[in-house]
């Protein structure tokens, strides 16, 4: 690959292999990407926050190493860019949001972007994303919607919708997302990605905005399973900075992704998870389960109401974080997000404090699945993107608001923290689909090495997006 | 929770100035279809039987 244009749509592995040999330039790259963004992305919206200067330091600076000796990284010369409530140094953390670009600059980038950096790939910038987190659909009323760059009358999803969209684009190869209830599934669903949501307390979420301590996880999305774990195997290690990051070494699971799924037990998700959806949706997932050759089904108890606690939650903490602003400034929010949490400020505590206990007994309900299976699988959303600007869609014969319905799939699996890997199905030509391969807590590995062997047996597959 | 929608609207308003909210008037109808879904979310979950033992699991370490 020695055409420059070309190294805009390289994985992640090929451009830090090419990089650290010396047969490209950090800067090439660079340069490369940030040429495929300045002509595609005003028709897709996924930056809010473009930095060239920057990131052509950054690639200067380490092919400056590179010349000198220096062992260039795992990820060398990648270009990333997250998910806008990242902090980035010099720009204030927007989150989506109106209110927060009149906040001080960011002092210096979030955790994982300083993880990133030091493994050497190369920021080129903020992305789009739903007020403050709290949506599934990728639109922005401040910033404008990111559109699903396989179908642009189509919705990204979100929250992390330029995540997304930066991905399927071929903008970048990773970028970063945040998932409360499914912020990084849903986006990877619509726009055809492979998503990690790590387990709960796995990555550092320290300089990122928050939106529901309780249920708030940050991590990679990429167009390939292997380029996942490259990030994700870049990222772990503790940080004092997070209180919620679980005491846990690092166990990266780059080493054990070509391992294949041997002896794995595998069962598809029934009951809750076989309702609602459209028969795509469903289709997906068999499509999963036959190349996995999973025959099994398994129930997971109680999951309709693990997503109403999940809810619930996330409403009353994301109002509580959000009150002073609320009462001072109602008029600069989204409506649609400043009604939701306005409500969520009037949930009485028993309501919570019963959700947070009712969270206990599912987690350890949930956790003894895992003596059975090791992977579980369930559709990521329950249809392909809606069009965009749609407020509604039918499931199952109800009529039901799209912003809040999205998630039905993935809040009852992120509510105990589980990792999973949302992998991109393609049933037809038509929009892509994904399915959630979950797996037991701490267990990355196997999600990751599941996805990588759906991936070698084309049944997931993340094609960049055809917008030239 | 409350039991009819005057309640909610009602409620509402209460909370409102409880928290020290200004609601203006157009907001309240999406605030109470809001809570709408918030109550029936918190009938499921409060609908489980959960033993007094079942507490919460905290992040929270000394």
């Amino acid at each position: 690959m020695s055409d420059q244009a070309d190294w805009s749509l390289a994985p992640a592995a090929e451009i830090a292999a090419a990089v650290s040999a010396g047969r490209v330039g950090a800067r090439a790259v660079t340069e490369a990407a940030l040429a495929r963004i300045g002509r595609l992305d005003p028709r897709v919206r996924a930056f809010t926050d473009f930095l060239p200067e920057r990131a052509l330091a950054r690639a200067d600076a380490l092919d400056a190493a590179r010349a000198g000796g220096q062992a260039p990284g795992p990820l060398a010369g990648v270009p990333f860019a997250v998910k806008n409530l990242f902090d980035i140094a010099g720009l204030p953390t927007r989150a989506g949001s109106k209110i927060n670009r009149g906040r001080e600059p960011a002092a210096r980038d979030a955790a994982l972007i300083r993880r990133l950096e030091a493994a050497g790939a190369v920021l080129l910038g903020g992305l789009n994303m739903g007020e403050y987190a709290y949506d599934f659909t990728g639109e922005n009323v401040h910033d404008g919607d990111t559109h699903n760059p396989h179908d642009l009358t189509r919705m990204s999803g979100g929250s992390s919708g330029g995540s997304g969209g930066a991905v399927a684009a071929g903008f970048v190869p990773l970028a970063l997302g945040s998932d409360t209830n499914g912020s990084i599934r849903v986006p990877s669903a619509f726009c055809g990605c492979f998503g990690l949501k790590p387990t709960y307390g796995r990555l550092s979420r320290a300089g990122s905005f928050p939106f529901v301590g309780s249920l708030d996880h940050v991590g990679p999305m990429a167009r390939s399973a292997r380029d996942l774990a490259l990030a994700y195997d870049a990222m772990l290690g503790l940080d004092p900075d997070d209180p919620a990051q679980a005491d846990r070494p690092a166990e990266p699971a780059g080493p054990s992704l070509e391992a294949g799924i041997g002896s794995l037990r595998i069962a598809v998700a029934g009951g809750y998870f076989a309702r609602m959806g459209e028969p795509d949706a469903f289709a997906a997932v068999a499509a999963v389960a036959r190349a996995l050759g999973a025959e099994r089904g398994i129930e997971i108890p109680e999951a309709a109401r693990a997503r109403a606690a999940a809810y619930l939650i996330t409403a009353a903490e994301g109002a509580t974080l959000h009150l002073e602003r609320l009462r001072a400034r109602p008029r600069d929010f989204d409506p649609a997000v400043r009604d939701r949490l306005i409500a969520g400020a009037m949930i009485p505590a028993p309501v919570i404090e019963r959700a947070q206990r009712f969270r206990r007994w599912y987690r350890d309900a949930v956790g003894a699945l895992f003596r059975e299976v090791d992977v579980i699988l369930a559709p990521a959303t329950p249809c392909r993107a809606p069009r965009g600007g749609q407020k509604t869609f039918v499931l199952d014969g109800v009529e039901l608001p799209v912003r809040a319905n999205v998630g039905l799939y993935t809040q009852p699996i992120s509510f105990i923290g589980l990792p999973v890997v949302a992998v991109p199905v393609r049933l037809d030509e038509g929009l892509p689909l994904g399915v959630q391969v979950i797996a037991a807590p701490w267990r990355e590995d196997v999600a990751l090495r599941v996805a990588h062997h759906l991936e070698r047996a084309g049944v997931a597959r993340a094609p960049v997006a055809t917008l030239d | 929770m409350a039991e009819t929608e005057t309640d909610l609207d009602a409620y509402a308003e209460a909370a409102a100035a409880m928290l020290g909210l200004a609601v203006e008037p157009e907001w309240r109808e999406t605030i109470v279809v809001n809570l709408r879904v918030l109550r029936a979310a918190a009938d499921l979950v409060g609908a489980f039987p959960l033993p007094d033992e079942a507490e919460a699991a905290p992040v929270f370490t000394a």
